[in-house]
């Protein structure tokens, strides 16, 4: 991926995949830019996937 | 909650998704930045495979569980949760003992032993970084116990107890002895607020609520009537509407908040129960026995991330968190490169996903130019019209590798659905849902000329899209596919009763079938996107939309009512930081005005409001000679802002000596502290009350920041600061650590003990009640001021015409607090700013660049597919009984009173099929499920002799 040929690039890179870096991901891709989202971790998910509950409207957070 | 992002994000062409990876290196320049990767190897190739769980079944090897924070064990081969994206299973090296069986397993063959860690590059054009944060490891606290005494946990533990998919399947349980607790402690600050033993001085700003919500689930789950008290310094439930969660809990529920300083925690060794030994807030030192301890631990940056930093070459702030200025709240010191989530600062989830977006917004701002240069699209066959031809069904049976193989007799359920009606082909596959699957069942469809596909495999929450759209890349309409879920609803409930699930599957597949000759060709409606965005309200907030807007290359109309720009913060001076506001408004109003794609229209009344997403008319009356404008626009922000609320406590408006903190800003702008010999602050002031139950916020960083300027400008000035709790959040707590160092005096009193405020010839009295010294203060000031609350602008008549929802308060209703903070939920409209709630210039800054981002996501298509799934009236039979008008939650079913018929337009129906549901006449049907759909299923099942 990537342009090799004009100076501007249409991919933007997200480092991390929570709840924060999926979003990101999301809007972009969403408004046509081409995301490489990047975690160290074997799943995307972060913090929140490890949560049971959330305040203040009591939803499972998975 | 966070699933359906993960299944989004999974299944997006334009999401890359890479994992088990970390950046060594980001070169070259804004626009253009070439990453080096380094990817560590999984040992178990992601995209072969399944998910089966065959590997982590034989593996002979067991490893700490690090998903349940090591309460309990996995395998060496594992995936860390079932809804694990990608569903992929990886190995850890460090514990397996290289034994073969799950390579002799996999049927799928993605076990790699020889697998290597390797070098990856990428070209982007812009980098995001959110990298995240971890829990504080209380290890070295040794005075609270923990590793110590086993049933002394972290917070992240806890909720790994109360998790369904925890290491005691949610129920409570003490992990010493898998005992019910009887009484749990919650101990505050762990790790945050304390500079003295571990370093981090900053507040967390999420653990005064995850603490409450524990106590409030723990409570649910406990047997009996469980006790529960949080030891705290203050509680600081700072968020919209989080003050009733809290009040709730106090009130209602009986969670104890316990003011105090925790000295030491020791074990009665006999029974595992756990001594707090305390100092309460006069003073006296007390004990109290709890069967349970849990320590809220902090948010902190992990080690990984300031290596990240210093290879990007991004500064870090004193506590490592992402360095940023209060005007640019997701700019790194480095171009090009943006930060959100917690790696910005402490924060919690909408807050993270707020900034998320408005690092988007930044990210695809740079880049848009290149829009569209880099993504993936599938171009799709054209339809064949299949509606005059006869049923020919063709169904798929999965072995899901062995979950439904092994207990379901799957060539038996195959040869049952080959004698159903309307079967012509049949066929079973190891996993369906593989692409070599994929790619088999469209050389089927063409070859037997099949009209209607059903599969039966797993859920169609995961796995109906994508086969909808095998369907449609052989020209077949997408709706005209069915599933049975013989796996999670038959083979994993059934596992000991093998002839049991088969007749079962049997019977699943027949009721699909019979469905699946029933289903229709239904057309998506696709309408236009108009291009331009309309921004109500030209504050700091609607500014920054429009701006963030109209740099993606889009068309923007910003209304301000008033005749200038600026709104609220031009009453305001300097953020707490030492942002100047003036100089910034000054900036932000210029770049607005002289901005080629924005179009500011001052002096500007909504009067008529008409359509849907993507295409908008909004009529308006400009300035003092009402000319009128029709303006035509693809979505709306709505900036509207807030203001402060005048108080009617304490003498203001009697005596010019009690002032608010806006008024004390422009006081010290023009004259300074130097006349000033004692101030009082009063906090909560139209907060927290029976009027407005809510935090404002805003006002405890007010009243330091406006107490820190008067203790730099004359040290001699004595300063009092009367609260009920400081809520300094995130980084501002150092600045209330300042204040405090500076002298300031900050007495806390309860809400039905408030000070007294009296007038007389020599200045101002006031009385306050203090709980330390256990009697009355009088304090005399020549300036009295009130740490007044916010308010939302007055938006009725607006809302009125647009139809907007907003809570008691007066502050607009997002789509869902937690996921959708800045989407209304009307499609198309967002939110942003103090017309959401209470917010600092940072955040609303933040929020509004989000909004951009947000709306962009529709702007930047042309046209917009809307399901097919929608409601639909037979006006023939219809009775016009108005019960579907009434009973549908988006108020879509209008009644025409020129044409008498009832409307439903399928633009904005949500297809829930609740107004199909209660027609009492059934004239409404609802796409994809009408009723002889669903009841052939009925009448399926019956067939077969139940």
């Amino acid at each position: 991926m990537g342009s090799v040929r004009g100076k501007t690039s249409g991919s933007v890179m997200v480092v991390g995949a929570g709840i924060a870096g999926m979003q990101a991901s999301l809007d972009l891709a969403n408004s046509d830019y081409y995301v490489h989202l990047v975690d160290k971790l074997p799943t995307v998910g972060g913090m929140m996937a490890r949560l049971d509950k959330t305040f203040p409207t009591n939803d499972c957070a998975m | 909650m966070i699933s359906p992002k993960l299944v989004e994000v999974g299944r997006h062409l334009n999401v890359n998704i890479i994992t088990n990876s970390e950046i060594k290196s980001v070169e070259g320049e804004p626009g253009n930045f070439t990453v080096t990767l380094v990817n560590h190897p999984r040992y178990i190739d992601p995209v072969k495979c399944t998910g089966c769980g065959e590997c982590a079944r034989h593996c002979p090897v067991t490893a700490v569980n690090s998903y349940n924070k090591g309460l309990d064990e996995r395998r060496a081969a594992f995936i860390e949760y079932p809804q694990a994206v990608p569903l992929a299973f990886g190995i850890d090296a460090d514990t397996c003992v290289g034994c073969g069986l799950c390579e002799n397993m996999c049927v799928a063959k993605a076990i790699r032993y020889d697998d290597t860690e390797r070098e990856s590059t990428l070209t982007v054009g812009s980098v995001i970084l959110a990298s995240g944060s971890q829990g504080y490891d209380p290890s070295s606290l040794d005075y609270l116990g923990y590793g110590k005494f086993a049933n002394v946990v972290t917070s992240e533990e806890f909720e790994r107890i109360l998790s369904a998919s925890g290491p005691y399947r949610g129920h409570l349980c003490r992990p010493l002895d898998r005992e019910e607790p009887k009484k749990i402690a919650w101990l505050q600050c762990v790790g945050s607020r304390d500079t003295n033993k571990c370093g981090n001085g900053y507040c967390s700003s999420v653990c005064c609520m995850y603490a409450v919500k524990e106590a409030m689930i723990a409570k649910e789950h406990a047997h009996c009537d469980l006790d529960c008290a949080i030891f705290n310094m203050d509680i600081r439930t700072f968020g919209k509407d989080y003050e009733k969660y809290y009040l709730r809990a106090k009130d209602k529920d009986g969670v104890r908040f316990i003011k105090s300083r925790v000295h030491t925690v020791t074990e009665v060794p006999e029974t595992g129960d756990l001594i707090v030994r305390f100092v309460n807030e006069a003073g006296e030192i007390l004990e109290e026995t709890f069967s349970m301890v849990v320590l809220s631990v902090g948010l902190q940056v992990p080690e990984t991330s300031k290596i990240l930093a210093q290879q990007l070459g991004i500064e870090l702030d004193k506590y490592n968190f992402a360095l940023t200025d209060p005007f640019t709240p997701v700019s790194t010191s480095r171009e090009g490169v943006y930060t959100c989530g917690v790696f910005q600062g402490p924060k919690d989830i909408p807050g993270s996903i707020t900034e998320a977006s408005a690092a988007a917004c930044a990210a695809g701002s740079d880049l848009a130019a290149a829009r569209g240069t880099d993504t993936k699209f599938i171009e799709m066959p054209d339809q064949q019209d299949v509606s005059a031809e006869t049923p020919r069904i063709g169904v798929f049976v999965c072995n899901c590798g062995i979950n439904i193989g092994g207990v379901v007799n799957v060539p038996a359920v195959t040869e049952y659905a080959a004698g159903l009606p309307y079967v012509v082909y049949t066929d079973h596959n190891l996993f369906t849902c593989s692409q070599d699957t994929q790619d088999k069942i469209k050389e089927k469809i063409i070859e037997y000329k099949l009209n209607r596909v059903v599969v039966a495999s797993c859920s169609p929450k995961t796995h109906e899209q994508m086969f909808m759209e095998t369907l449609e890349a052989c020209g077949l309409n997408r709706y005209l596919f069915e599933m049975a879920n013989i796996r999670n609803q038959n083979s994993w409930i059934h596992s000991k009763t093998p002839a049991i699930a088969t007749q079962k599957a049997k019977d699943l597949v027949r009721m699909a079938v019979a469905r699946s000759a029933t289903l229709k060709q239904l057309k998506e409606k696709v309408i236009s996107v108009n291009k331009q965005a309309l921004v109500i309200g030209g504050g700091v907030a609607g500014m920054n939309a429009a701006l963030g807007l109209g740099k993606q290359g889009f068309q923007v109309a910003l209304l301000e009512k008033e005749a200038e720009l600026g709104g609220f913060s031009r009453k305001l001076h300097h953020t707490i930081e030492g942002g100047d506001i003036r100089a910034y408004l000054n900036k932000l109003v210029s770049d607005v005005t002289s901005h080629d794609k924005i179009e500011v229209l001052t002096g500007a009344r909504v009067v008529d409001f008409s359509g849907y997403k993507g295409n908008f008319t909004t009529d308006v009356m400009l300035g003092s000679n009402n000319e009128k404008r029709t303006i035509k626009h693809g979505i709306i922000i709505v900036a509207t802002g807030g203001k402060e609320y005048t108080p009617k406590e304490y003498a203001y408006g009697q005596d010019p000596r009690v002032v608010t903190q806006v008024q004390l800003g422009d006081i010290l702008e023009e004259k300074g502290a130097g006349d000033l010999s004692s101030v009082v602050m009063i906090q909560c002031v139209g907060s927290r009350n029976d009027e407005n139950i809510n935090c404002s916020r805003i006002c405890c960083q007010n009243a330091v920041k406006n107490a820190l300027i008067i203790k730099k400008q004359n040290p001699e000035t004595n300063v009092f600061v009367l609260y009920r709790d400081i809520r300094t959040y995130g980084l501002m707590e150092d600045f209330y650590k300042e204040a405090r160092n500076l002298g300031v005096i900050f007495i806390r009193f309860e809400s039905e003990n408030p000070p007294l405020v009296e007038s007389s010839p020599d200045g101002m009295m006031v009385t306050i009640r203090d709980h330390i010294l256990q009697r009355n203060l009088e304090i005399q000031a020549d300036l009295v001021c009130l740490s007044a609350g916010m308010m939302a602008e007055d938006t009725t008549e607006l809302c009125g015409i647009m139809k907007f929802n907003r809570n008691p308060e007066g502050y607009f209703i997002e789509a869902h607090v937690k996921l959708r903070p800045v989407d209304m939920p009307g499609d198309g409209i967002f939110l942003c700013g103090t017309a959401h709630g209470p917010k600092l210039i940072t955040e609303a800054i933040a929020q509004a660049q989000a909004a951009a981002s947000r709306a962009t996501t529709f702007l930047s298509k042309s046209e917009i597919k809307l399901s097919a799934i929608t409601a639909h009236v037979d006006t023939e039979h219809c009775v016009k009984c108005l019960t579907c008008v009434r009973s549908c939650p988006f108020n879509v079913p209008v009644f025409n009173t020129e044409k008498q018929v009832i409307e439903i337009d399928e633009a904005i129906c949500h297809g829930c099929g609740i107004c199909a549901g209660v027609c009492p006449r059934e004239t409404i049907q609802l796409n994809y499920y009408e009723n002889d759909q669903i009841l052939c299923k009925i009448d399926a099942l019956l067939a077969g002799g139940m």
